[in-house]
């Protein structure tokens, strides 16, 4: 029905943190937060760019899902948009709708982004590992 | 009909990417996450249909899988058109650039 105004939603939220969190890292001097924490010799993914991958996956899931909708009449380009919105028991059905399977698929999307950044911090701090042992060696 | 559609443009993307790494001129990073994106919502999706149908989930009408079928290549194609927009604005190997520049 409307399901994909949650993950929308959150996008808006991650577009705004990253664009901030982007200028703080180019502002601050440290262009990677994570670098600076750990004193890292390799070049690593700053975080703005790690939540850049979030914002694609919520923007472009919430862009494909929105065609899903308008092709099954529940999205219309006219006032109120929402053919639930329509009616007091359609727009209630709406709203659990996207309570739950909305919810659902924005802490979805969030936890695999997650595990992502999660697995591409992990191979960064090997890499710089075998660097620093490299660089110990000669 | 649809998610799968989609997973497999995800998968494709993904190996493409690969193949393609470290060069992510063309962006097809970004293409491999919006259809994974869309993936993972429909799975959700899935999931509540699963739960509320049970079995009957996955014995769709010929009708209804032939409509999901055609929505998934539209929702491809959609996915396309914009990753194709956003290489065109963001031009990574200059080539409208130089067109535009030859033009003049």
């Amino acid at each position: 029905m409307a399901c994909f105004l949650v993950p929308a939603a959150e996008a808006i939220v991650t577009t705004v943190a990253a664009k901030v969190i982007e200028r703080k890292e180019k502002n601050g001097g440290s262009v990677n937060i994570d670098n600076a924490a750990s004193g890292s010799k390799t070049a690593k993914t700053p975080f703005s760019g790690k939540l850049r991958w979030l914002n694609t996956m919520l923007w472009g899931g919430s862009a494909l899902l929105l065609l899903e909708h308008v092709w099954h009449g529940e999205v219309v380009p006219w006032f109120p948009f929402l053919t639930a919105a329509a009616n007091a028991e359609d727009a209630a059905a709406m709203l659990r709708e996207m309570a739950t399977a909305g919810v659902g698929m924005a802490v979805l999307v969030t936890l695999v982004w997650a595990g992502m950044v999660a697995v591409s911090s992990a191979i960064e701090k090997r890499a710089d590992k075998k660097q620093t042992a490299a660089e110990r060696e000669s | 009909m649809t998610l799968l559609i989609t997973v497999f443009a995800a998968i494709i993307c993904t190996v493409l990417w690969y193949k393609n790494a470290p060069d992510g001129k063309m962006r097809l990073g970004t293409l491999g996450l919006m259809f994974w994106g869309a993936s993972l919502m429909w799975l959700v999706d899935a999931i509540f249909e699963y739960a509320e149908k049970g079995a009957e989930f996955f014995t769709p009408a010929p009708e209804d899988m032939l409509n999901d079928a055609y929505l998934g290549l539209s929702v491809v194609a959609l996915g396309l058109a914009v990753w194709l927009v956003i290489i065109l604005i963001k031009d990574p190997k200059g080539v409208i650039k130089a067109a535009l520049q030859k033009g003049k």
